[in-house]
């Protein structure tokens, strides 16, 4: 199979659904001439013209609302968030409106509007353009929450996000734009809401997504090379979660470690321990781990930055923790 | 208070030049983390902008506002170590070069999110009135930032409340890579700033004099309980938006071409004659030495990452 990166298996999934569905249309900063900050949008505007392919002032509240208020008069929008920090910034029409228009109107209205955009750190972007938000946004009921890991994923995952009759927000991760990966031509579907084991193993569970799932794997690989056999599950997407295979992993390795870059306090570690202690509290051989950013905001130097986010060898070392071995 | 001299304004904007040449080198050799937002062309807005201004008077800029923080009196070596995440820059390494604070220079703080300063200048200006303290505050941000809800939502309360505020936008004729008339319904900036009830004046963003002279009016009405005042200073980036921007795939070779023969530094430079050179050259020998400076000192202690969240 051909090698395409995160970004072009990205466009492809755009161009595809934009091909598929004349309802799929793209507002965003810099998308259509330009063709995106970081290329997602590549050519699109060539192809698929200007109408549907729409450049829009710096103005991110106004065009997430235009969003929505396009998804309920019958289109299916994808609009771009040149970086998830920027969401900060139209966060009352994502959290009081997108997210909460179905439930709100009684289920008579429909919000298919797909939200890509781009966040994480390890740049030296400092602290307005490095953050991972996603725990924000599943706090509040009403927004799905996809994150893939490699090329192949973030094609599926895209045209699946973009199919889904819900808001979906999906995160690219920028350290993982340029990474290549095998990738299907053509349709090619991820649903949301399935994780996948990307080793199986037996000794501990290492649950992640986004860009720390490349860390584990190095760091996982490393560690069967001293008989530590870790089972690697890619969570995906976080709203839908897949708790079956969560379930099955912790049922098999009864030892668990969550790693995810963004803050530990009340994020996805903190909530994915409450739910695996309070279902399969039995089956726990140690206390749950979370591997994180530490809680303070990203610092720039380089030397700063590296002392809070999660590293390999940070990571190495929870996993050791989770397992009882002498670190 | 007399306008500089145009010495004084060359000085100051071979200082930008000088650092921003210096900065491209460290970003080109791996030395300098992070995004890289150039202002050469635009340099003639800080030094006649900041000129008008008293080291009390607040301050807001954005990512490529440099600039104005150096032209407010911060100190180089200060600005430069922190911008190359140092122990001894302006936030301890730990803000970079999007994230410039120095209170004491009334600097409230360089910003990442477009827009984002305008408010609290209006914010500190409202303190300024409350305590009758005579100072102003002062916002430079883009053509582009003029869109966001917030931009709005604050200059209508500084006209509602007559506070001593400049918006300086600097129209630049493009937001990253989308030229004006494909995100403005109305390309008039003043109309739309009037329109909130204070005056908005053009200038020649390119002369050092000029935008001088319109600011120091500006403060002047500030400073006398009349209100805030918008100005537009008309300019030209003529790089790209950011380091791994070349700047023409948006913009025609000739257009910026234009702007370079007609760049600040070279409108001064013919103006003042044969001792512009001995001034920039001064200015390039002063910006490599500080550079220096900051290359050799130490880095953060990685510990003090995890401290300083809360006062
Ligand atoms: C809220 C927000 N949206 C988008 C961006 C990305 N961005 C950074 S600079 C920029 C263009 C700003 O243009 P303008 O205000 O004209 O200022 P200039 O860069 O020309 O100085 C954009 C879109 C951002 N930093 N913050």
């Amino acid at each position: 199979m051909r090698e395409i990166t995160f970004a072009q298996a990205c466009n492809e999934a755009l161009r595809h659904e934009l091909q598929r569905d004349s309802s799929v249309f793209m507002i965003g900063e810099d998308i259509a001439h330009y063709g995106g900050m970081f290329r997602v949008t590549d050519g699109l505007m060539a192809e698929f013209g200007e109408d549907r392919i729409i450049d829009t002032p710096i103005s991110e509240s106004g065009f997430l609302g235009m969003a929505l208020g396009a998804a309920l008069a019958g289109k299916r929008p994808v609009a771009e968030l040149m970086f998830i920090d920027f969401s900060l910034v139209a966060m009352d029409q994502i959290l009081n409106n997108i997210a909460k228009t179905h439930y709100m109107s009684g289920g008579a209205a429909k919000v298919p509007l797909t939200i890509v955009t781009q966040g994480g750190g390890y740049k030296g972007a400092a602290a307005q353009h490095s953050q991972m938000l996603e725990a924000l946004f599943l706090h509040v009921p009403g927004i799905k929450v996809v994150t893939p890991s490699t090329p192949a994923d973030a094609k599926g995952l895209l045209s699946a996000s973009i199919r889904d009759d819900n808001p979906v927000l999906f995160i690219e991760h920028k350290q993982l734009l340029n990474l290549k990966g095998h990738v299907p031509e053509g349709e090619h579907l991820v649903p949301l809401g399935s994780a996948h084991v990307i080793q199986p193993g037996t000794d501990v569970t290492v649950l992640t997504y986004s860009y720390t799932v490349q860390l584990c794997r190095n760091v996982v690989q490393e560690l069967s090379s001293f008989g530590v056999s870790v089972e690697l599950v890619d969570l995906r997407s976080l709203n839908p979660l897949d708790w079956d295979t969560i379930s099955q992993s912790v049922t098999k390795t009864h030892r668990v470690l969550i790693v995810h870059e963004s803050h530990k306090r009340c994020g996805v570690g903190v909530d994915l321990a409450a739910q695996i202690q309070e279902q399969l509290f039995d089956e726990l051989d140690a206390p749950i781990g979370i591997c994180s950013a530490a809680d303070v905001p990203i610092p720039f130097a380089a030397g700063l930055e590296s002392e809070v986010l999660p590293t390999e060898s940070r990571i190495r070392k929870a996993i050791l923790e989770v397992m009882g071995r002498e670190v | 208070m007399e306008s500089p001299s145009a010495e004084s304004f060359l000085r100051q904007m071979a200082t930008l030049q000088a650092l921003e040449r210096e900065l491209t080198t460290l970003s080109q050799s791996g030395r300098l983390r992070g995004s890289l937002h150039l202002a050469q062309g635009q340099e003639a807005v800080p030094a006649g902008a900041c000129a008008a201004l008293q080291p009390s008077d607040y301050l807001t800029a954005t990512y490529r506002g440099h600039g104005y923080v150096l032209a407010k009196g911060c100190s180089l070596d200060g600005v430069l170590a922190e911008i190359l995440g140092k122990a001894t820059g302006l936030a301890c390494g730990k803000g970079g070069k999007m994230h410039l604070f120095d209170l004491s220079h009334g600097l409230l703080g360089t910003n990442g999110i477009v827009g984002a300063g305008v408010g609290s200048v209006v914010g500190a200006a409202l303190t300024a009135k409350m305590d009758r303290n005579g100072r102003v505050g002062l916002t430079v941000f883009g053509d582009g930032a003029i869109n966001q809800g917030h931009v709005h939502e604050a200059m209508n309360m500084a006209a509602l409340y007559q506070l001593p505020v400049i918006f300086l936008c600097e129209n630049n004729l493009y937001a990253e890579m989308t030229p004006l008339h494909r995100s403005h319904g109305n390309v008039n900036l003043l109309e739309r700033a009037s329109s909130y009830g204070m005056d908005a004046i053009q200038v020649d963003g390119n002369d050092p004099f000029k935008v001088y002279e319109v600011v120091k009016k500006a403060v002047d009405l500030g400073r006398s309980g009349g209100g805030p005042t918008f100005i537009e200073a008309l300019t030209y980036r003529t790089v790209g938006h950011y380091q791994a921007d070349a700047g023409t795939s948006y913009r025609t070779l000739e257009e910026i071409e234009e702007w370079r023969q007609n760049s600040p530094i070279k409108r001064l430079s013919a103006r003042i004659g044969p001792d512009a050179e001995k001034i920039i050259d001064e200015a390039d020998e002063l910006v490599h030495e500080a550079v220096e400076r900051a290359l050799g000192s130490p880095d953060p202690d990685p510990a003090t990452a995890l401290q300083g969240v809360f006062a």
